[in-house]
């Protein structure tokens, strides 16, 4: 069994006390940062990026940190959906919808443990399914030549919008803005500079660091500050939890839900343009109409507590397969995550399991000792976590903000980044109120130069002939699921959107 | 105030959004607009990069321009198809905004001037006050805000962050 050697590897990389602990310490801020409404899984990994370069950390190290907050935030959304109504983090809409109900009903700490439970399971199964369809997905992408990979990059731009997308116009904008950000500085082919106005400090080209947090980051310091939202959701009254476990009747009528959501999570969770939103949104839908037979669905069922969770966490992992397997994140926090690989100059992909496979098992275990960390410390410790919603906006904003300041500035010791990241921040709220999604433009940031790459070495390969882009059957294939994704949303979007957004933030553009 | 997914957003929105007309789309038809002269002005920067005589087969302006394309065209579907407004803020949190973006910008300036912890304590102070906390109490939270992150990041953590006259 070559997988499970390979994942003995992974854990004798993964169990070293300072990776256990940075583990441990990611578990524990990503749970907090998924509660704080405010705060999701994309810019808590953002802000905890430029710390955890500055910091010196190694390739595995940074990354098993950022994975454990990333699964955490998954877990942390639910905290706030049930306890206040408030989903933490966009992938946790959908457990406010029985969560808060049963905690109305005075079993919040049963709605609460039942949640982690679900979240672990749906984790827990979609960590195995990395590991069985990633190398799959791998021996696919091997076959991928220069031109292919143009038409995955625009693929992924093409269904980044997603099934639930309000406006593909506004996707389409964002990607190609992101893209043309990525031009700027000096072309690394013909060693000519690019749209940079005679600025020495675009010589390099933007940080996409510079980018991310302050798009993600500052702009919700700046959606707040224009709210003056600054008091607490969270009285001390609304956060009694009563009994902490679930009765075991409630686990075993939730067992069949949580796995069928789970493997449903997954799916949504690999393909392109779903994410974990969409996975905990179909999950629900899904269980709904499969066992709501007495229609207590929305009325404080633990079902409907257990499918979005199992969904959106199973999700979660699903969506690092894309990412990790072909270099091509489907959501905004694996978007973040490959920002994270690509600093540490690692190039994910299919090169990235046979060079570097000390960092995809190290990863893997840590995923595994990461979602056993978060389900005992979301059981017994879930009071602590609780605690945090009490922190008022005011006071953690600011934080926030300044927590971003310090990890911009550690990295480059430069206040122009300082200034860059100020104008990503003032963009992205801009963006956000009209509703442009944000993703777009972080992934063209990202892959831009890659993308240009593959294409003029495509051309280049074949001697200035652009039909070679759509010269085999693996690319026009591609071609094909791009169009059909762009498209698709356009025709059977609204139901979905109509569907999902009836309770959605609508400035969360965020999403994942 | 508690009540679901909405109360995000606070009840003077709320009562934007029920009093909201249908069909108002200004914003977006210049948000489209202005994508165009954005891609219009990407176009022409790209047509003045500077060919080098090395060029491979596609050279540097092709995907620049390809891009431009697509961006001039999603911003002209933008302003046919508008989405209905936004809901901005009123002209005071405006200000509101603006006023934090200047603290900010001045805080990049002065942060290797003033040194972290005197520009963090100011610069947190100003936001925490903005945000709504009482004005002296504000003065304590982003001291302390400042203390807490230097002894995490610096002191702990052992983070370089930028040093003041004073040292810290």
């Amino acid at each position: 069994m070559d997988v499970l050697a390979n994942l003995g590897d992974g854990f004798a990389v993964a169990f070293t006390l300072q990776n256990l602990g940075l583990a441990l310490l990611g578990c524990f801020l990503g749970t907090i940062m998924g509660a704080l409404p405010g705060l999701g899984p994309s810019n808590g990994v953002a802000i905890l990026i430029p710390l955890a370069f500055t910091l010196g950390l190694g390739p595995t190290p940074s990354l098993i940190l950022l994975t454990s907050v990333y699964y955490g935030a998954m877990y942390g959304g639910r905290i706030s959906s049930i306890l206040l109504g408030i989903p933490g983090d966009e992938p946790a809409m959908m457990t406010v919808l029985d969560g808060h109900p049963m905690a109305k009903k005075g079993m919040a700490g049963e709605a609460l443990s039942l949640s982690g439970i679900a979240s672990f399971v749906g984790a827990f199964i979609a960590t195995w399914g990395l590991i069985l369809l990633a190398p799959q997905l791998v021996k696919i992408a091997l076959l991928f030549g220069p031109a292919e990979y143009f038409a995955l990059f625009a693929l992924a731009f093409a269904t980044l919008g997603g099934v639930s997308s309000t406006n593909q116009a506004k996707s389409a904008f964002a990607a190609m803005l992101g893209l043309g950000l990525a031009m700027i500085g000096v072309d690394t082919q013909t060693g000519v500079p690019r749209f940079t106005f005679g600025e020495v400090h675009l010589y390099d080209g933007l940080d996409f660091l510079v980018a991310i947090v302050g798009l993600f980051a500052l702009s919700e310091v700046f959606i707040f500050l224009e709210h003056r939202h600054g008091g607490s959701d969270a009285n001390s009254g609304q956060l009694k939890l009563g009994r902490l476990t679930p009765p075991l009747s409630m686990i075993k009528q939730c067992t069949p839900t949580m796995l069928r959501t789970s493997i449903l999570g997954f799916i949504a969770g690999v393909l392109p343009g779903a994410g974990a939103s969409l996975g905990s949104f179909i999950s629900y839908s899904m269980e709904k109409r499969l066992v709501d037979k007495e229609g207590t669905f929305g009325k404080g069922d633990p079902r409907g507590v257990a499918a979005p969770e199992a969904g959106n966490n199973a999700a979660a992992g699903g969506a690092l397969v894309p990412m990790l397997a072909l270099g091509v994140p489907g959501s905004g926090t694996t978007a973040v995550l490959l920002a994270v690989l690509l600093s540490l100059n690692i190039t994910p992909g299919p090169l990235l399991f046979a060079q570097n496979p000390d960092v995809v098992w190290g990863l893997i275990a840590a995923l595994f000792i990461a979602n056993f960390m978060l389900l005992a410390l979301n059981i017994p410790m879930v009071g602590i976590f609780t605690r945090v919603l009490m922190v008022p906006p005011r006071i953690l904003m600011p934080i926030v903000a300044m927590v971003s300041f310090v990890g911009i500035y550690g990295i480059s010791g430069s206040s122009f980044d300082l200034l860059v990241m100020i104008g990503f921040g003032v963009m992205g709220w801009a963006l956000r109120k009209l509703d442009v999604p944000l993703v777009p433009i972080i992934l063209g940031t990202l892959l831009g130069n890659t993308m240009e790459n593959n294409l003029r070495r495509a051309i280049t390969i074949d001697n200035g002939d652009w039909f070679t882009l759509v010269d085999s059957p693996l690319a026009l294939t591609l071609w094909a699921i791009a169009i059909i994704g762009f498209v698709m949303p356009l025709i059977v979007g609204r139901l979905v959107r109509s569907k999902m957004h009836e309770r959605g933030d609508e400035e969360g553009s965020i999403t994942d | 105030m508690l009540g679901g997914p909405l109360s995000l957003r606070g009840p003077a929105v709320q009562f934007y959004l029920s009093t909201q007309i249908p069909g108002d789309t200004m914003s977006d038809r210049i948000f489209g607009l202005f994508g165009l002269a954005l891609a219009i002005f990407f176009a022409w920067a790209a047509l003045q990069i500077e060919e080098s005589f090395l060029s491979d087969e596609v050279g540097p302006k092709a995907f620049p321009l390809i891009i431009a394309t697509i961006l001039g065209i999603s911003s002209i579907f933008i302003a046919l198809k508008p989405d209905a407004e936004p809901v901005w803020p009123s002209l005071g949190r405006l200000v509101e905004i603006l006023a934090a973006i200047v603290v900010m910008i001045l805080y990049a300036q002065f942060l290797p001037v003033a040194g972290f912890v005197i520009a963090t304590a100011v610069a947190a102070s100003y936001l925490t006050w903005r945000l709504g906390s009482p004005a002296l109490s504000s003065l304590l939270i982003g001291v302390l805000t400042s203390v807490g992150i230097y002894v995490i990041f610096h002191l702990v953590l052992g983070l370089s962050l930028a040093r003041g006259p004073l040292g810290f």
